[in-house]
């Protein structure tokens, strides 16, 4: 009824290939953009920030990242962790080194150096496919890991191999560091994210995701078209790393504040973002923030209320959360192997016709 | 700024004032689940266990109830994080984080709060100075003062000559893994014996080539930092290349019932240390099962009480009732707030005589706290496994750490965190 094409009329291209042709469409995405930004800074508290907020719009990063070399390249990669270790690392480091340049560089470059390590760790993709390159980017999740506990360099000589964010201000205001107000890191993310949206949902769509799609879906055929898969891939692994690196960064610096490596950037961060694009829907970005809300907001809402309004013991709780978002994660696989981004489309289908489907 | 700082001040003030006419609300980050959920499960129950005895006997705390709550971080950062965003709202008198890599995480943000932060034998050693860790406590002592215990330990037993002997330590690679290295290199020094560094990965499931290592070349000694499933191991694959368990030393944490009895008989003698008594038949048992187990109020599954980590549980919950009954008594009102009760940590004074009035008698070291001292005397004993009777048992006295060693290093630490974050080390 009022979801609908008809009776709109596009008279340019730039209003033909819009990201959300539909008047409605366009006008919820303003609506959204406007509360985060303009109402949710004003009622947002420590609690919401730190348990609920930065999580969610740090792994939506990691996530779009993540997204951009399986979904839309399909290089499959178990090396998020790694990298996102490398862009904490390189925070860290130019944290300390440079303290009077602004954060905001910081977390820039921190994910240009991603990049560059995301590129050499891409380079085996050129010879490797499938499983094999799994496994290879495996190897750069562990050797990452092991560099960073290994040589004190990176932390600074600590005596706990530990890293800690020191404070650094934007326009005044703490943005790392325990003096920071929860509006100010949750905007800081904000911006991020949506940056991090907007340029991989244009990517995507332009000549340089077409490749990447090509190349997803069969490299000998796009080949033979023109697309050189050396660049391509390498584009991808480039781009990739270097929205991870972000995420990896500000999860250091702005959420967590102090980040040991085994623990914050193991294996187990590399399969959870693997997770997060696979149930909210390979190649798409919609899909990368429906994932992670659903892998970082649920775990939150099962425990508030089977502990906090249930009253239950927190490990039975705590063991009943694995098992219901065991479950669910089984139940939307099997209901739409294509993720939660696909039943969007469904469901936006179905609104074109609504209420009058035949 | 100096005005934000006054108003958020002001405002922590406020929230701080506002439940004085609550309970003394003294909340616990457990881990009942995960890889370490072992050893969580004993030191979360006798955490809870000695409050609920306080509530049942004695009406609570100096006649105010404690709200006791458990929030549930499976030895996961994040979810200490989320833990401890949703705790502090309600104002926790004190928190004890069971986590090293959660108390790093809550020790800016404690300070910023206004929450004592008490890490118990664990968390970041150089707390200890007060003047820089205003809000943070390790009491009784610290991983700075359990490596030169080990090693005063070790002196002994080879008559105070370590020249040309090899050490070897085990480690999980973490924060509290790496902890000991830099005291263990300073005495390494002084003492002259040669250290080797075994680093195990979490959560220490596989440690063939470590133990390989160690076999092929033969420290005299081996110290272990471990926790979790890692300790089983440790002292398993020990067992297997028939290592001298009394040359087998373990931190407080890499001593309990849970790491030694897989390896059954073979882990006879293998030596752990402590910084609290391990006795069987302490007179609080009596009460604990008078008025906490036959009223059905046992935290868990009760099957913990006695353990040895069920007792390290007991303990830190101890001191910190003891703070609270300090703060209550310099302020002289019994609804404390958290500031008040960093005042009570600080005037800690525990003494044999209060142990003994615990019901609890020779249960650990004196205990005087100050401003400048914010983890106590740094008194460790060793205790060994005897698999037949089933019970680790003292074999020393108390000993004092080397604090020649210890306290410029902690000195050092603290001033480079202080100089890191912008903090004047101060005491009011």
């Amino acid at each position: 009824m009022f979801y609908r094409e008809a009776g709109e009329f596009k008279t340019s291209y730039v209003d033909d290939n819009q990201t959300f042709p539909i008047r409605f469409d366009r006008w919820r995405y303003y609506a959204v953009l406007a509360v985060a930004f303009l109402v949710v800074p004003f009622f947002i508290n420590d609690y919401w920030a730190n348990a609920v907020l930065l999580p969610f719009l740090i792994y939506s990063i990691a996530a779009i990242g993540l997204n951009i070399l399986v979904g839309y390249c399909g290089q499959v990669s178990l090396g998020t962790g790694g990298f996102m270790a490398v862009g904490a690392y390189a925070t860290y480091k130019l944290m300390t080194a440079f303290p009077e340049v602004n954060l905001f560089f910081h977390v820039l470059l921190a994910g240009g150096i991603t990049a560059i390590v995301g590129v050499l760790f891409g380079l085996p993709s050129l010879r490797i496919k499938g499983f094999y390159l799994a496994v290879a980017t495996l190897a750069a999740q562990f050797f990452l890991v092991w560099l960073f506990n290994r040589v004190p360099w990176f932390y600074n000589y600590s005596a706990s191999g530990q890293i800690n964010a020191p404070e650094r201000t934007l326009f005044g205001h703490a943005i790392s560091g325990p003096a920071s107000e929860p509006w100010a890191v949750y905007l800081f993310c904000l911006v991020f994210t949506v940056g991090s949206a907007i340029i991989a949902r244009n990517l995507t769509r332009g000549t340089q995701g077409r490749k990447w799609m090509a190349i997803r879906d069969m490299d000998i055929a796009a080949e033979i078209i023109g697309v050189n898969p050396l660049t391509s891939k390498l584009t991808a692994f480039a781009v990739s790393s270097f929205f991870v690196g972000i995420a990896g960064a500000l999860f250091f610096a702005v959420y967590l504040g102090a980040v040991e490596v085994g623990e914050v950037y193991g294996i187990n961060k590399s399969f959870l973002v693997l997770f997060m694009i696979i149930i909210g829907g390979l190649g798409s970005i919609f899909g990368s923030f429906a994932g992670a809300a659903f892998l970082v907001l649920l775990p939150v809402f099962l425990k508030n209320l089977l502990v906090g309004t249930l009253g239950w013991p927190t490990d039975l709780a705590a063991h009943l959360e694995l098992m219901i978002v065991g479950l669910l994660i089984i139940v939307f696989l099997i209901a739409e192997p294509h993720g939660i981004a696909q039943l969007w489309r469904v469901t936006k289908e179905k609104l074109r016709l609504w209420p009058f489907p035949h | 700024m100096k005005t934000k700082t006054l108003i958020t001040a002001a405002a922590a003030v406020m929230m701080a004032a506002a439940p004085a006419m609550a309970d003394l609300f003294v909340p616990s980050l457990t881990y009942r689940s995960g890889p370490y959920a072992a050893n969580g499960i004993p030191t979360a129950d006798g955490y809870k266990d000695y409050f609920t005895l306080l509530n049942e006997r004695d009406g609570g705390i100096g006649g105010v109830k404690v709200e006791f709550e458990e929030c549930e971080t499976g030895y996961n950062t994040e979810k200490g994080v989320e833990c401890y965003e949703a705790l502090k709202s309600k104002s926790p008198l004190a928190i004890h984080p069971w986590s090293t890599g959660i108390t790093y995480q809550l020790i800016p943000k404690a300070t910023a709060d206004g929450i004592p932060v008490h890490s118990v034998g664990y968390g970041r050693t150089s707390a200890k100075n007060g003047e820089v860790f205003r809000w943070v406590f390790n009491y009784p002592a610290n991983y700075w003062d359990g490596a030169s215990v080990a090693i005063s330990h070790i002196l002994d037993q080879e008559g105070g000559d370590l020249s040309g002997k090899k050490v070897a330590l085990v480690y999980h690679n973490s924060a509290f893994g790496k902890e000991p290295i830099r005291t263990l290199e300073e005495l390494g020094k002084i003492h002259g014996y040669e250290l080797s560094l075994l680093p195990v990965d979490h959560p220490g499931q596989e440690q063939k080539s470590q133990w390989l290592q160690i076999r092929r070349e033969r420290p005299d000694y081996v110290i272990m930092w471990g926790w979790g499933v890692m300790n089983q191991v440790a002292i398993q694959e020990a067992v297997n290349i028939r290592f001298p368990m009394d040359h087998f030393i373990g931190i407080w944490w890499s001593g309990s019932e849970n790491d030694v009895k897989p390896a059954g008989d073979g882990a006879n003698g293998y030596k752990a240390l402590t910084f609290n008594g391990l006795e069987k038949d302490y007179p609080i048992f009596d009460d604990i099962q008078k008025h906490v187990v036959d009223k059905g109020l046992a935290a868990g599954a009760g099957d913990q009480i006695g353990t040895v980590l069920y007792m390290r549980g007991l303990y830190s919950a101890l001191m910190t009732a003891e703070a609270i009954k300090k703060a209550q008594e310099i302020h002289g009102t019994p609804d404390v707030t958290p500031a008040m009760v960093r005042d009570g940590y600080e005037a800690l004074d525990i003494t044999q005589e209060t142990y003994a009035a615990l019901g609890l008698p020779g249960f650990g070291p004196d205990i005087q706290g100050s401003c400048q001292n914010h983890g106590g005397q740094g008194l460790g004993a060793v205790s060994q496994w005897d698999a037949a009777a089933g019970q680790f048992k003292l074999i020393t006295d108390y000993i004092q750490s080397n604090q020649d060693v210890i306290a410029p290093l902690i000195a050092a630490d603290s001033e480079a965190f202080a100089a890191e974050n912008n903090i004047t080390p101060n005491c009011d």
